[in-house]
């Protein structure tokens, strides 16, 4: 789960990382309000979207009056921001962060990940900061340092110091620079972060050494128990029908074609996409309904493939081990009558109880297209859906 | 043989009085699992299946012998219960588990570290569908009916395709010595290259298929493992190569992946180290019987 820059800073606050003196706006009078409340005489909007490369789609605005900051607010709020990151439609911009100018002497790079294969933190810094760090990777990968963290002891002042001492910072802010280090590691393994990012820290021409940017990223598995984080989750960042989708314990990708899909397990999801993709259809969505689907969750999947009314045939593909195809056909039957379903479907079970969802589905007589393997029902749904648009004209 | 499993192995079920534990239990049993008893702390000295329930892993071990576990515990709770069986001496231990967090799983991999390697427990999972031995043992929640016994050893992280796989070789006539899910997961127990390694090792193995996905290097790994130490062939089959490319917050974690993530990538690659790939997931059981035709 992503959460904005102005989240991520007031928690690396808590964890001694030095952040500019800012504050949240939802309204241009807020914006304001907020720069007349902080010192100095330039201050900069920042659009608040889950997405980096902000600056360059020009979600970062650097004012020199008030005015200035009523006319960049007036520009951002309510606009939906578009950047290599966020696909083309953009993300909306809600909420702006206003914080103090800064002068920078210098950019640096640090960002803490668990790197699955090690199966530890690993610790990342550059002393060339700012630019995106994966040119930086390709152009110059020796300016890069890595350092694995030993689970079991945690992030050591020695580790510390290697990458104080690799990001160049001075002597004087050597002790502040390991404060900042260790307080970032600790945020990421307090509240089951996956990926923490600054880019850039700064060193300032007042020799501090601040966090001007943020990015933190958390386990979906863990928010159980961080209910703080599981609060800062913005539902505006996030495709509605991925919200209803984990609202309804399903796993959802909306796509741009039109066959809607419903099937059990990520992995078969995208072998039947794939299969699709070859019979010559394009899948409209990627829906992994899980284990122990009941006929509700059944329903509910379906509700959520039919609300995309780009949709023009339907297939259900559950392979069953610990989902039970009588369950499963039991859902498909309750789904199908309960929806005015406009489109042909095509249901293919196979697995645990398959003889018996196979005997609810012929009994229900229903217009359900069945098929046996996994070939045959990408070919079957293909061929619905192209009927359907010749129907269609 | 079959490697992990077998008609004779003592399995216990951590999480064993739940609904989902006994459903599977019960499935395992009647396929044929020697199923020693369960663990639900709390609930030591009932009986629950005909079976004795433990508080304890260590009870079960030293009363019953367990020597294999399938974890069925909630994922708040999933990863202590793996560290305990690894502590009460089981040798290899299931979890079906999904949900458990990637931090949970790194103490988890930390923990089993620490234990020699010849005491070191072998753990499949989390997020999987376990492991079958066709016709002698089933430690998972696949339904067991689509295997058949043979000589191709299976080797996925998805555990709906690992049974379209095993769907598609029955009706080929095709049987399977052992197949392990090793679960989608960042963090897993056991890697694809981890169990190449076993199925290397055992005689009944013939060839090898691994089912793999978008994301992450294993695949690669598991290619360049059986490229130098494998005399038997693997084929391989990667999900998700018309998925489109991920969306991606952060740039955190492009700049540690050396080998290529996307399915196209890694078929390029594994191709490159000899693997014969299966073009599409609906011809995996006929690219293992062109294979097993030219031995």
């Amino acid at each position: 789960m992503d959460i904005h820059e102005y989240q991520a800073k007031e928690i690396l606050a808590e964890y001694g990382v030095k952040i500019a003196e800012g504050g949240l706006a939802y309204t241009v009078e807020e914006a304001v309000q907020r720069s007349r409340e902080i010192d100095g005489n330039v201050w900069v909007v920042k659009a608040q979207i889950h997405s980096g490369a902000r600056g360059k789609a020009g979600g970062i605005k650097v004012c020199r009056t008030h005015d200035e900051v009523e006319a960049a607010a007036e520009a951002l709020l309510g606009k939906r921001l578009v950047t290599h990151q966020t696909g083309p439609g953009g993300k909306m911009c809600t909420r702006l962060y206003i914080e103090a100018g800064t002068d920078i002497a210098r950019e640096l790079y640090l960002s803490f990940m668990i790197d699955r294969s090690h199966e530890r933190v690993i610790m990342v810094g550059s002393a060339q900061g700012g630019m995106e760090i994966e040119r930086l990777a390709a152009t110059n990968p020796d300016a890069i340092v890595k350092i694995y963290v030993e689970p079991a002891v945690g992030l050591q002042d020695f580790q510390a110091r290697t990458m104080a001492f690799a990001l160049g910072v001075g002597e004087d802010l050597l002790n502040h620079a390991v404060k900042t280090i260790k307080g970032c590691y600790r945020a990421l393994r307090d509240l089951d972060a996956n990926i923490l990012e600054i880019n850039p820290l700064v060193v300032t021409k007042n020799n501090e050494l601040l966090a001007l940017d943020a990015k933190m990223s958390f386990d979906e598995n863990a928010l159980f128990r961080r209910h703080r984080i599981a609060e800062l989750r913005d539902k505006t960042q996030i495709d509605p029908r991925e919200v209803a989708a984990a609202e309804a314990g399903l796993s959802y990708v909306g796509l741009d074609g039109d066959i809607g899909c419903m099937i059990n397990g990520a992995g078969l999801a995208m072998a039947t996409m794939d299969m699709i993709k070859l019979a010559g259809g394009e899948p409209a969505n990627f829906l992994d309904v899980g284990g122990g689907a009941s006929a509700e969750r059944t329903e509910k999947a379906f509700r959520l493939v039919l609300a995309d009314e780009g949709v023009k045939a339907m297939l259900v593909n559950i392979f069953a081990g610990i989902n039970r195809c009588d369950w499963i056909a039991e859902g498909v039957v309750q789904a199908v009558k309960n929806i005015d379903m406009k489109v042909p479907l095509v249901v293919r079970l196979s697995g645990t109880n398959v003889e018996e969802g196979q005997r609810i589905i012929a009994d229900s007589g229903l217009p359900i297209i069945t098929a046996e393997t996994l070939a045959d029902a990408a070919e079957k749904v293909v061929q619905a859906r192209n009927e359907m648009v010749a129907k269609q004209g | 043989m079959a490697i992990l499993i077998n008609e004779n192995t003592r399995i216990i079920v951590q999480g064993f009085t739940g609904r989902i534990g006994s459903f599977h239990a019960q499935e395992m049993i009647e396929y044929g699992s020697k199923v020693v008893g369960g663990v639900t702390p709390g609930k030591g000295g009932k009986t629950h299946l005909g079976l004795p329930v433990f508080n304890t892993v260590k009870e079960a071990v030293e009363q019953v012998g367990a020597e294999a576990s399938i974890v069925f515990v909630p994922p708040a709770f999933a990863a202590d219960s793996i560290m305990e069986a690894a502590d009460a001496g089981i040798k290899y231990c299931v979890s079906i588990t999904d949900g458990i967090p990637t931090q949970d799983m790194m103490t988890v991999k930390s923990f089993l570290r620490r234990f020699p390697k010849a005491q070191r427990m072998m753990l499949t999972g989390p997020n999987c569908s376990g492991t079958i031995s066709p016709e002698r043992a089933m430690l998972g929640i696949m339904p067991g009916h689509i295997y058949m016994r043979g000589n191709v050893g299976v080797v996925g992280r998805s555990g709906t395709l690992g049974y379209e796989a095993a769907d598609q070789m029955r009706r080929l006539e095709i049987g399977i010595s052992t197949s392990i899910g090793i679960g989608g997961d960042p963090i897993i127990g056991s890697s694809h290259r981890d169990v190449l390694e076993k199925l290397e090792q055992d005689p009944e193995t013939k060839v090898a298929l691994m089912i793999g996905e978008i994301g992450g290097p294993q695949e690669v790994e598991a290619g360049i493992f059986a490229k130098e130490n494998m005399s038997k062939p693997l084929i391989a089959y990667i999900a998700g190569l018309t998925a489109p490319a991920g969306r991606r917050m952060g740039h955190a974690g492009a700049i540690i992946s050396s080998a290529g993530e996307s399915a196209a990538e890694k078929v390029e690659r594994l191709k490159e180290l000899g693997v014969t790939i299966c073009p599409t997931p609906s011809l995996m059981g006929k690219t293992v019987a062109e294979v097993l035709a030219k031995m």
